[in-house]
Order: C-alpha cells, then sequence, then structure tokens
C-alpha cells in the first residue's frame, strides 16, 4: 500500500491525512454553531471591566 | 546547522521586510492595547484564523521541523505516529473536548491564565501559584532550545557572530512581547504560521515530485532497508517505512517519549490552552479546527515524510543515507537535505519558515513564562492582585528572556529535541488531571488537584533524575547521592519516559484524594460551569 508494507505506516499515514479531514469536515458542519452565548458574554465582560474601574477607582483613590 | 556559506543580499532583504513586518504587527497589537485583558488574553476577540494559526505556530518550533524531522531521517516514518496525535489529540481534542470548556470556564471565573484558570476552578491560590512556578522553571530549557536553535541559524546563515545573532534575535521578540502583549504575539504568530504553511507545502510537493511520484518515493526507502546501518538496526530499526522491534530501545523511546510524551503533552501546554480563552465564543473553535488540523498536518506530516525520504535522495544523488551525509548529527539532516535538494530561492524561503517557527514559539514562550511569575506567583503571593499585571508581567518577560540566554550558553549540543520532550511531559504530567477532572468532573476536589499537582510534578522529577537515562546520567545526581548511575538498570526502565508513570500516578491521585475530601461547595461550581452543557 503506498509503497510502504509495513501496515503500521500506510496505517498512520493515511490516518494523519484522515484526522486532518475529520479537522475540516468538523469545522465545515459547526461553522456557525455555538456563537449564542457571544453576545451574553460581551455583556458580561462589559460589568466586569466598569466594576473593575470603578474598584481600581476606590482603591486607588482616581 | 549549516544551510549555506555564501551570504546573498537578497536574503537580507527578505529577512529585512520580515522583521519589518513583525514589528508593524507587534505595533498594532500595542496600540489596541489598554488593559491585562488585552494584554494577557487578547481581548478575548481574536479572529478565529488569528487564533489557530497562533495556536499552531506556538505548537510548532524548529525543534518540530528540523529536530524531530532529522530523528524522522535517522528513523523513518515511524514519528508520522506523531503527527497523528498531534493532529487527533493536539488539535481536534484540545479543541473540541478541552478548548470549548476551557474558554467558556475561563470566561465565567475570569482567568486570564492557564495557572489561573486552575487556581480558580479550585478556589486555591497555591495552585495558581505553584503552577505558575512549574511553568516558569520547567520552560526555560524549552524556551532557550528554541532561542539558541534560532541563534545558530542566524549566525550560519546571515553570517553573523552567534552572540550578536541572540541579542537580536531576542531584542526583537522581547520588544514586541513585552510591549505588545499576547494581542502583538498572536497577530505576528499568524504572519509567521502562514509562511510556514507555504515553505512546508512547496517543500512536500518539491520532495515528492523530485523522486517521482507518492507511491515511487515510499518504494523506493522500503527498498533501502538492507542498508540500515547496524548500530541502529541493534536499537531496533528495521527499515524507515517499518515500525521499530516491538521492546527494542528505541520502540521504547519513539512511543514513550516522542509519541505519547509530545503527543498527549500539547494538551495542558500552558502556553496553547490559554489562547482558547482569547476568542469570543465556541463558533470561533469551531472554525479553529479546520484552519488547525491542515496546518499541523503541513508542519510535521511534512517534516517527518520529507526528513525520511530525503535518504532516498541522499542514495540516488550521493550514494549515502541521510545520517552518513550529515556525519552522524540527525539535526543537519533536514538543512543538508534542503541545501542539496531544492532551488536557491526556496533555500531563503525555508530559512525565513525556520524563523518564523523559532520566533512564533519564543514569542509565547516568553509570554507565558512572563505572566507565569507576574501575574500567577507575584500577585498571588503578594496579594496585589489587578492593578499592576500589566507592569509586573512585562518584568516577568525581561527576566525570562534573560533566563533563556544565559541558560543557552550552558546547554550541551543536541538538546533540542529532548528539551522539547521534557518539558512537554512534565505539563502533562503535572496539569493534564486536574486540568482534565476540573473540566468534565464536579467532584475534583482542591486537595485533589494539589496532590495531583504535586504528585505529577515530584515523580517526573524523581524520574529525571534517578530512572530515565537520557538524563539521570549526564545529571549525575543519581551519582552522587547512590553511587550508580541509576536507580534501575533492569530494561526497560532507563528508557521509559516519565510521562508514563507520572501522568497515571498523578490522574489515581486526583482521584482517589478527590473522593475522600470534602466536596467543593455547589455555589462555587455553578459559577465555574455556568452556560456548560
Amino acid at each position: 500500500m503506498l509503497g510502504i508494507d509495513d501496515p503500521w505506516i500506510w496505517g498512520v499515514y493515511l490516518l494523519c491525512v484522515l484526522s486532518a479531514l475529520l479537522c475540516v469536515v468538523y469545522g465545515i458542519i459547526y461553522w456557525n454553531r455555538e456563537g449564542e452565548l457571544e453576545a451574553l458574554e460581551i455583556k458580561e465582560t462589559a460589568a466586569w471591566e466598569e466594576s473593575a474601574e470603578e474598584m481600581q477607582e476606590k482603591e486607588l483613590g482616581l | 546547522m549549516i544551510l549555506m556559506a555564501e551570504v546573498n543580499w537578497i536574503l537580507y532583504v527578505v529577512i529585512l521586510a520580515y522583521l519589518l513586518v513583525t514589528l508593524y504587527l507587534g505595533y498594532r497589537g500595542w496600540k489596541t492595547t489598554k488593559d491585562s485583558e488585552g494584554y494577557l488574553v487578547a481581548g478575548r476577540k481574536a479572529h478565529p484564523y488569528i487564533m489557530a494559526m497562533s495556536y499552531g505556530a506556538t505548537f510548532i518550533s524548529t525543534s518540530a521541523i528540523v529536530g524531530f524531522g532529522g530523528t524522522a531521517g535517522l528513523f523513518g516514518m515511524g514519528l508520522l505516529w506523531l503527527t497523528f496525535f498531534n493532529i487527533f489529540v493536539g488539535i481536534f481534542i484540545a479543541f473540541v473536548v478541552y478548548g470549548k470548556r476551557a474558554r467558556k470556564m475561563g470566561h465565567n471565573l475570569k482567568a486570564m491564565t492557564f495557572p489561573e484558570l486552575l487556581g480558580r476552578r479550585f478556589d486555591s491560590r497555591f495552585i495558581q501559584w505553584a503552577s505558575g512556578l512549574v511553568i516558569f522553571l520547567g520552560m526555560p530549557l524549552y524556551a532557550s532550545v528554541v532561542l539558541i536553535g534560532a541563534a545558530r541559524f542566524m549566525e550560519t546563515t546571515l553570517s553573523i557572530d552567534f552572540d550578536l545573532a541572540l541579542f537580536i534575535y531576542s531584542v526583537i521578540i522581547a520588544g514586541y512581547v513585552i510591549w505588545g502583549g499576547l494581542r502583538a504575539v498572536m497577530y505576528t504568530d499568524a504572519m509567521q504560521g502562514t509562511i510556514m504553511f507555504v515553505g512546508m507545502l512547496l517543500l512536500l510537493i518539491m520532495t515528492y515530485s523530485h523522486l517521482g511520484g507518492i507511491v515511487p518515493a515510499h518504494q523506493a526507502l522500503t527498498n533501502m532497508a538492507h542498508m540500515v546501518p547496524s548500530s541502529l538496526a541493534a536499537q531496533g530499526h528495521l527499515g524507515w517505512t517499518s515500525m521499530p522491534a516491538w521492546g527494542s530501545p528505541w520502540s521504547w523511546t519513539m512511543i514513550s517519549t516522542i509519541v505519547l510524551g509530545v503527543g498527549i503533552g500539547a494538551l495542558a501546554m500552558p502556553q496553547m490552552a490559554v489562547r482558547f480563552m482569547t476568542v469570543r465564543s465556541n463558533r470561533e473553535l469551531n472554525r479553529g479546527v479546520l484552519i488547525g488540523g491542515i496546518f499541523i498536518l503541513m508542519m510535521t506530516g511534512v517534516a517527518f515524510t520529507v526528513g525520511a525520504l530525503s535518504n532516498v535522495f541522499f542514495l540516488q544523488n550521493q550514494g549515502n543515507i541521510s545520517i552518513n551525509m550529515a556525519q552522524g548529527n540527525a539535526d543537519s539532516i533536514i538543512p543538508l537535505y534542503i541545501n542539496a535538494a531544492t532551488p536557491e530561492w526556496f533555500v531563503y524561503l525555508f530559512m525565513l519558515t525556520l524563523l518564523a517557527a523559532a520566533m512564533s514559539t519564543s514569542s509565547s514562550q516568553f509570554h507565558t513564562q512572563g505572566s507565569a511569575i507576574g501575574r500567577d506567583v507575584y500577585e498571588t503571593l503578594t496579594g496585589k492582585k489587578g492593578s499592576q499585571s500589566v507592569f509586573i508581567t512585562r518584568i516577568g518577560i525581561i527576566v525570562a528572556v534573560i533566563v533563556a540566554v544565559i541558560l543557552g550558553y550552558i546547554l550541551p549540543d543536541n538538546i533540542i529535541a529532548r528539551g522539547t520532550a521534557i518539558f512537554f511531559g512534565l505539563c502533562a504530567s503535572a496539569f493534564l488531571p486536574m486540568y482534565t477532572l476540573g473540566l468534565y468532573w464536579k467532584g475534583t476536589t482542591k486537595a485533589g488537584a494539589i496532590a495531583g499537582l504535586l504528585t505529577g510534578t515530584l515523580v517526573t522529577v524523581f524520574w529525571y533524575l534517578f530512572i530515565h537515562k537520557a538524563e539521570a546520567v549526564p545529571l549525575g545526581v543519581a551519582k552522587m547521592l547512590l553511587g550508580r548511575d541509576l536507580l534501575i538498570e533492569q530494561m526497560p526502565w532507563p528508557v521509559v519516559d516519565p510521562i508514563l508513570v507520572a501522568l497515571p500516578l498523578a490522574l489515581i491521585v486526583t482521584l482517589v484524594v478527590s473522593l475522600i475530601t470534602r466536596k467543593p461547595e455547589e455555589r462555587h461550581l455553578k459559577g465555574c460551569f455556568k452556560g456548560i452543557r
């Protein structure tokens, strides 16, 4: 197979290509999924930043 | 490593242009960074391409291409098992199984470094500073092998003094990392990763077309099995397209150190895990899987295939096998092959590829070490959290660069692949059990995590000092304390990598201690796992 006699070697040669293909297929299928929480998380981050600034102002008296 | 003796002005122009672009991207990173979140986790708004390429370029250093590629020239295509682990574990499992949860939990806990994620997950300051310390003390070895490799490369290709090369390289990287933080690191990584991708893709095409196509090239290599030198055959080498003999010293090294150590170790590498916390949502990680998978196939897949096939090229053109052409130094195989088999313009492109590979890894190492000693150790121990993060991390980066440079002068030759494997193995044993259980098992306790961290770290250090021959003999601690080179001389123990012992032990200890100690508070767990299904 592929000019290689040892099945452990041609096997892994194919596995490398197949695992990269798995990544490609996974990426395509889930390309637009799981972005739902984005807006909520951005709001949360903004709130933390505000509270961190307030804290800093209090602590440092700025 | 000698790629070419004469220096062409085109090369100077190309490298200068590359450095200018690097500095410009570093400047962009600095301009857009205003707070510690920007400095430590790139403001959690990185583009998936930037994130995935940065992850991949950090993962792959010159060590992977030249060091392990040369090892493939010596021992053959069995090293492709490492490529498979790099893609399947290092990208797919890392992004899908670990990355998504780490990102969400990192967001929930407002963590900005990998030790901080672990520390806050288990509500333990000890875990944060001890993990930071393991990173800060363990990483210089890995950082300095990359640094020295790059400086040696600049010395030989640009004909400049080694000390000057080391100085220029360190100053440029330190400059953009210190000022620009993780944004600068990631922007430059993405550009460097793109260069690496193009360079390696062309190398693959050239090699196969030169040797008459995929199957004829492999067949020619298979037909060379009888040419394996007797010294290598004694270690289990059965040919460049065969696995080593089971149970032979080389099979243990290949499977335990290279494939498992480096392959699995990637999951718990702090400089890579922190990347997951730089994106807005898991959607970016889904997209990153696609980019990362192809990128890694093009990096180690190509390096190991081409490294092994260099034997065919040298046999056909110069009548000898690669390791003999390289006069016994496996690190020289890839540079020699590039010089002999590719046109001059490609030699320049490949030089740039290697410089990019080294810089992208070095920059992340310095950033991670800086944040480890600054934010994780100093701030956690002194309790001065928050306001000075960026300043302290910058000081930490300067310390890390100085330590790496000093260590670079002390380290012996032929340490590149080993230095890399040691750090990967240490991270896996120290962090992987608590990282995995922390993300997936609410029952993991603070005491369990601490016990696992200590077990993984201490068993690894003990194994390197007293059992594993490749380190224990040169370090000489066993000889000094016990009067003999190794604690156990009987095979296979001297060639069994610490990861095979330390990782399972650390995992068992974490599990058992977690089962018998007080469970974490429900309220804390709710905070950690918010939004995680």
